[in-house]
C-alpha cells in the first residue's frame, strides 16, 4: 500500500522541468559538448553556479546572436541589443540612488502598470480561490457551473476589453476590470478542480476528526487544493501582464508601458518599442520567478500534485 | 455499549449487509473476520456514522447513531491516504484536540505525550511521509487515542504491513487495549490476527448479504505473546473453528 505514496512523489517530482539533466539534454549535442566543456566544466564551479550558468547560457547566445546580426546589417528597425539595453538603461534605470536608480520615466509608467496589474491579479487570485472552492466542494454547483466556466474561460480575455471600455469608460477601473475578468478563470476553474479532487478518505478522516467547516478548509480542502491553485495562478499572472499592455495600448491612457509602446511608434521611436518590450519581458520572468519562489515554499515536498 | 440490532445496508437491489444483530460490551476488543469483499468495511463505516442510510438500528450508550458519533475514532488501512501530508506529524496527532479547545502549548503536550506512547520519539517536527509504513500506522493510532475514545474502530489498520512490524503494532494495540479499556472493533481478513487480538470473534458470511455466521468467545490463557499464545492448543483449535466459518465448511 505504499503506492499512492509513490505515485505521489513521483508526479509531484515529474513536471518539474528545470530538473539539471533534462535541461542538459535539451541542449544541442554540438553545444553540449563543444561549447559548453571550456565555459562550465573546467571552471569546476560548484553545481548551482554551473546550473545557473547554464540556465542563463542560451538567452546569452541569443541575445549576443541578435547584438552580431543587426551590428552587421545596421537596420534601423532592428537596433543591436547593446544599443536596446542602453536606452533602456537611460529611460528607466539611470535615476538617482535615493530613488533605487528608477528614473521619473520609470516612476511615471512602469509603476502604475505594475500597480494596476498587482491590483488585477490580486482581486482576480482573492475572488477566484474563493468561488472556486465554493463551486468545487458542492457537486451540485460545479456541475451547474461547470460550462459557464468553460464557457468565459473559451472567449479570448482582450475581446472583453472593449464591453469594459463601454461601461467604464477609458481609465484605470477599465484597466483593471479587463485584467480581473480575464484572470480570474484560470485561478477558479483550478481551485475548482482541485478542490473538487479533496481525497475522500481525507474527507471522511475529517468527518471522523469532527472538524469544523473552517477546520477542514484550512486544513484539508486548501492544503490539498494548493498545487493546483498555483497552477491556475501562473496561469493568471500571465493572463495579467497580457491584458495589462493589452488596455495601456487604448486611448484615452496618460501613462503605463503600454502608453510608452504606443506613443513610441506613433514618435516612429522603435528603440523605445524594443526596450519596452525586453522590460516586459523581464518583467514577466521576474514576477513568474517570484510566484514560484512562493510557491516552493508553500508547496512543500510530499504534497500531492494530483489528489 | 454499542448495540446493532438487524442492521442492513442495500444499494438499489444489491444487499451489502444483512440483518446484522451484535452487541458490544464496554471494553471488549472484538473481531470482525470475513474473506474479502463481504462488507467488513461498509459495516464499520456504517457504525462510524459515515454512511449516514442504514436499515434497522445503531446505538452507542443509549443513543442512536446518525452522523459521526462523540467520543468515536477510526483508523483507516491506507496510512498514507488518512495521514495529512502537509502537516507535521505532531499537528496530526494534535488535530483532534483543537475541538476541546485547549491551548496550543498543551495541545503539543498532549500529542507529544501520545505519540511517546504509541513508542514513537523524535519523530513530532518530521512530516508522515518522511517515515517507514510501520511508523506512518503508529502515527494515525495515536491521532485516534489522543481524545481517549470510548469505541475505537479499526479497518484492517496492519493489513498493508510486513510481518514482524504487524506482530510489533498488534501487541502495542493489546497493550493500549490493556490499559485504556477502550471497545475497540478491529476488522481483518487475517484469521491468526482475529484469533491473537480479539476478545470475541465474529464471522461474517461472504457477500452480498452479508450476516453473521459465527460469533465466539476467545479464553486464551495469561498475557498474550507472539511466540506462546500462537503455540498454544487453544490458540489452534480457535483458529481452525474460525477457519472453517470462513470457509463455510
Amino acid at each position: 500500500m505504499n503506492q499512492p505514496r509513490t505515485t505521489a512523489s513521483e508526479s509531484a517530482r515529474s513536471p518539474d522541468r528545470r530538473t539539471p539533466a533534462v535541461r542538459h539534454s535539451l541542449l544541442p549535442l554540438a553545444v553540449r559538448h563543444v561549447l559548453l566543456p571550456p565555459l562550465v566544466r573546467r571552471t569546476l564551479a560548484p553545481a548551482p553556479v554551473r546550473h545557473a550558468l547554464l540556465r542563463w547560457f542560451v538567452l546569452a547566445l541569443a541575445v549576443a546572436g541578435w547584438q552580431l546580426v543587426a551590428r552587421a546589417h545596421g537596420s534601423v528597425y532592428f537596433p543591436p541589443s547593446a544599443e536596446i539595453a542602453r536606452h533602456a538603461r537611460d529611460l528607466w534605470f539611470s535615476g538617482p540612488v535615493r530613488h533605487l536608480f528608477l528614473t521619473e520615466d520609470a516612476v511615471a509608467d512602469i509603476l502604475p502598470s505594475l500597480g494596476r496589474m498587482a491590483a488585477g491579479f490580486g482581486i482576480a487570485a482573492v475572488v477566484g480561490i474563493a468561488l472556486g472552492i465554493a463551486v468545487g466542494r458542492s457537486r451540485r454547483v460545479y456541475a451547474l457551473c461547470n460550462p459557464v466556466l468553460q464557457f468565459a474561460r473559451a472567449v479570448p480575455p482582450p475581446a472583453l476589453v472593449p464591453v469594459f471600455v463601454v461601461l467604464l469608460d477609458f481609465g484605470t477601473p477599465m484597466q483593471i476590470a479587463s485584467i480581473v475578468f480575464s484572470a480570474v478563470w484560470p485561478v477558479l476553474i483550478n481551485t475548482a478542480e482541485g478542490a473538487r479532487d479533496t481525497d475522500p478518505l481525507r474527507l471522511e478522516v475529517a468527518a471522523v476528526l469532527r472538524l469544523t467547516p473552517t477546520e477542514r478548509l484550512r486544513f484539508l480542502i486548501l492544503p490539498s487544493a494548493l498545487p493546483r491553485i498555483f497552477a491556475g495562478l501562473r496561469l493568471s499572472l500571465s493572463l495579467s501582464l497580457i491584458l495589462m499592455v493589452f488596455s495601456e495600448l487604448l486611448p484615452g491612457t496618460a501613462n503605463g508601458i503600454g502608453f510608452t509602446l504606443t506613443d513610441a511608434q506613433s514618435r516612429s521611436d522603435l528603440l523605445t518599442v524594443w526596450a519596452a518590450l525586453a522590460l516586459l519581458g523581464t518583467l514577466g520572468y521576474l514576477l513568474n520567478t517570484g510566484l514560484l519562489a512562493v510557491e516552493k515554499r508553500l508547496v512543500g515536498r510530499g504534497r500531492t500534485t494530483t489528489a | 455499549m454499542l448495540r446493532l440490532d438487524a442492521v442492513g445496508r442495500h444499494y438499489g437491489d444489491h444487499q451489502v449487509l444483512h440483518d446484522i444483530t451484535l452487541t458490544v460490551p464496554d471494553g471488549q476488543l472484538l473481531c470482525v473476520v470475513g474473506p474479502s469483499g463481504c462488507g467488513k468495511s461498509t459495516l464499520l463505516r456504517t457504525i462510524a456514522g459515515l454512511l449516514p442510510a442504514y436499515d434497522g438500528t445503531i446505538t452507542l450508550d443509549g443513543t442512536p447513531v446518525h452522523g459521526v458519533p462523540d467520543n468515536l475514532a477510526v483508523v483507516f488501512q491506507d496510512y498514507a491516504r488518512s495521514l495529512y501530508p502537509w502537516l507535521t506529524v505532531r499537528e496530526n496527532v494534535a488535530l483532534p484536540l483543537r475541538r476541546r479547545g485547549l491551548p496550543r502549548a498543551e495541545r503539543r503536550a498532549e500529542a507529544d505525550r501520545i505519540l511517546a506512547r504509541v513508542g514513537l520519539t523524535d519523530t513530532a517536527r518530521r512530516h508522515p511521509w518522511q517515515l517507514s509504513g510501520g511508523m506512518q500506522q503508529r502515527v494515525a493510532i495515536a491521532r485516534a487515542l489522543v481524545c481517549r475514545p470510548s469505541l475505537l474502530l479499526m479497518d484492517e489498520p496492519f493489513g498493508s504491513l510486513d510481518a514482524q512490524t504487524r506482530e510489533d503494532l498488534e501487541d502495542l494495540l493489546l497493550e493500549v487495549h490493556r490499559t485504556d479499556g477502550a471497545t475497540i472493533v478491529f476488522v481483518t481478513h487475517d484469521i491468526d490476527e482475529s484469533v491473537y487480538l480479539g476478545d470475541r470473534v465474529v464471522v461474517l458470511s461472504p457477500g452480498p448479504g452479508a450476516k453473521v455466521v459465527l460469533d465466539l468467545p476467545v479464553e486464551l490463557p495469561g498475557t498474550r505473546d507472539q511466540i506462546t499464545t500462537r503455540g498454544l492448543a487453544e490458540f489452534v483449535a480457535l483458529r481452525s473453528e474460525v477457519g472453517r466459518a470462513v470457509r463455510n465448511r
